[in-house]
């Protein structure tokens, strides 16, 4: 058979990547561009006919309040929660590569909150933060204390809380194949020249990781970004509307009332700042990158 | 003198490490163990004591077949394990074939744009996608309610990434000799890739198929959309729609959590070291 020939290369192609290319297509291009159309119709989920009506949604969107507030505090949830998932995480993986006894155990058990999905932790959590941490707060102040979850602010600092205790387990792994990748024979040269544990730390090991640092807070951004899960069911965005984050909003403006095109349109602005924030933050991490 | 010290130092350093990781392996696994001491209680227990070890009524196993059978565990457990089985060896198979034939005719056009569109679509969010996944399978094709569309959808969405991963793998760690003296030997095309690199690829599909098993075991958002009938529930869905109308029977509540974690837990006591190991190589590759 001639090698060259375009319908050798057509069936060779169509038999070992025609599945996975219909797949991807079906459930990522096709929707993506049909989205896009979406965002210019205001359709209502139900008519047959979809209304062209130009940029009115974007004009939607960006008047809408309630969405801007939303990725305001979407992005203070972001900004709070990436921070101290990578402060914890990187701590953890410190503690667990010092050499103590049980390391893999400690591994395996900050690890556990990754294999539960949102919706059961929120589940969890909302027990935890509603009986027993007034449990215990009642017993220390001998009266009866509001749940964190009943408050304004309270409720995003569970929001926070629970999504540091979620993901340090997972960074934590990232930041300790991080660790065992910087040569042990740098880090005691250093020591030989003269520098303290700290400072070998901060002028060898950090800067050699930098590539952990880079991905887990990409990670880390992405993640929180289109938090929904563990929104819905730790607080509901309760109380009054205050912990409404940017996926939940869009997913009410599109399916509960039915706004398709004004929610599409919000989506797209999420993903783009999402995108642009993840994005800016790889292209200065990968810059300043050293190799050992 | 100062060797003396110096191994004080480290052993004191040593003690106050493994203090604080055990302080923080408990503050970390405190809500799981709020959920096993209080699935034994009784309501009133939970409600007048959710910290004490043991209710006042004492110990009871009440809340589990109450909760089992309100949330008909079987069943949402038997759709969970259907979709996520299915779902991941169809991934793995789609994708290894199709990760072969890019690394392999990395000069055809169709595989270099196929490869980069898959490349780049890793960064649409799910968001993105819902509502017209919502209105071309629910309105125009009317498919919504079928395991097979969740199934398909499933493996759509996680395609790109594996075959990412495969195109790594078979790149880097499959000799091209090794496929040659196949053909020489009489293989096609076709057997030559399921006799000599499939098998060759165990590694990373072990990887593969932790990362989405885990994925498609804990995705709430797309099959609540695809699957709205009550008997095709999936174990996040059953759980939503089970504190929805049992939320102030903490008891049954604490047992429906329970046994919604349960599943994955016993898996990951027996295949704790792999499931780290997929779960960081993966991270590390993507």
């Amino acid at each position: 058979m001639d090698k060259t020939k375009m319908s050798y290369k057509v069936s060779q192609f169509l038999m070992f990547a025609g599945p996975a290319v219909i797949l991807f297509c079906g459930t990522v291009i096709i929707p993506f561009i049909y989205g896009l159309y979406l965002t210019f119709t205001s359709w209502d989920g139900v008519s047959k006919t979809k209304p062209f009506v130009g940029l009115a949604n974007y004009a939607a969107s960006f008047s809408d309040t309630a969405y801007w507030q939303a990725l305001v505090r979407t992005v203070i949830y972001s900004a709070f929660s990436v921070i101290l998932i990578n402060v914890v995480a990187f701590l953890l993986a410190y503690l667990v590569t010092s050499g103590v006894k049980g390391q893999n155990f400690f591994r395996a058990g900050f690890f556990i909150p990754n294999l539960i999905g949102g919706i059961v932790l929120g589940y969890v959590w909302k027990f935890v933060f509603n009986r027993a941490f007034v449990a215990i707060g009642e017993a220390i102040s001998g009266g009866t204390v509001p749940s964190l979850l009943s408050t304004t602010g309270g409720a995003m600092f569970c929001l926070i809380l629970v999504s540091v205790w979620q993901y340090a387990g997972y960074m934590m792994l990232i930041y300790v194949a991080g660790f065992m990748s910087v040569p042990e024979s740098l880090k005691e040269a250093a020591l030989i020249d003269g520098c303290t544990p700290s400072q070998a730390m901060k002028n060898v090991t950090v800067p050699l990781m930098r590539a952990s640092f880079v991905q887990c807070i990409f990670l880390s951004i992405t993640r929180c970004f289109m938090v929904y899960d563990m929104n819905l069911s730790l607080t509901k965005g309760e109380p009054f509307n205050s912990s409404v984050m940017a996926a939940m909003h869009v997913y009410n403006q599109a399916f509960t009332y039915k706004n398709y095109g004004t929610g599409q349109a919000e989506a797209l602005i999420l993903f783009v700042v999402c995108a642009i924030v993840g994005v800016t933050q790889v292209y200065i991490g990968k810059k300043g990158e050293v190799a050992a | 003198m100062e060797g003396n010290s110096k191994a004080g130092t480290t052993k004191l350093s040593r003690a106050i490490t493994m203090i604080v990781l055990i302080i923080l392996f408990i503050c970390f696994i405190f809500p799981f163990l709020m959920v096993v001491i209080n699935v034994f209680k009784t309501k009133g227990d939970i409600n007048s004591a959710p910290l004490s070890l043991i209710g006042k009524h004492g110990f009871t196993l009440a809340n589990f077949p109450k909760a089992m059978e309100k949330m008909d565990f079987v069943k949402v457990f038997t759709n969970s394990l259907i979709i996520t089985t299915s779902a991941t060896v169809l991934t793995i198979l789609v994708s290894t074939m199709a990760a072969f034939v890019i690394v392999r005719n990395a000069k055809w056009k169709a595989c270099s744009i196929f490869f980069s569109l898959m490349v780049a679509s890793m960064v649409i969010p799910f968001q993105v996608l819902m509502v017209p996944l919502v209105s071309v399978y629910g309105g125009l094709f009317g498919v919504l309610n079928h395991r097979l569309t969740l199934i398909l959808l499933h493996v759509g969405f996680s395609v790109s990434m594996a075959v990412f991963m495969f195109h790594g793998a078979i790149y880097t760690n499959i000799p091209l000799e090794l496929e040659e003296a196949a053909y020489i030997d009489g293989c096609t095309r076709w057997q030559t890739f399921w006799k000599i690199v499939f098998p060759l690829l165990k590694p990373t599909i072990a990887t593969v198929a932790i990362i989405d098993a885990m994925a498609f075991w804990n995705d709430y958002l797309l099959p609540s959309l695809i699957l709205q009938k009550k008997e095709l529930y999936t174990i996040p869905i059953a759980t939503q729609a089970f504190y929805g109308t049992y939320s102030t029977d903490i008891g049954l509540v604490m047992a429906a959590l329970l046994l919604a974690m349960l599943p994955i837990l016993i898996l990951y006591l027996f295949l704790q070291r792999y499931i780290v190991k997929g779960v960081t190589s993966g991270a590390v590759k993507g």
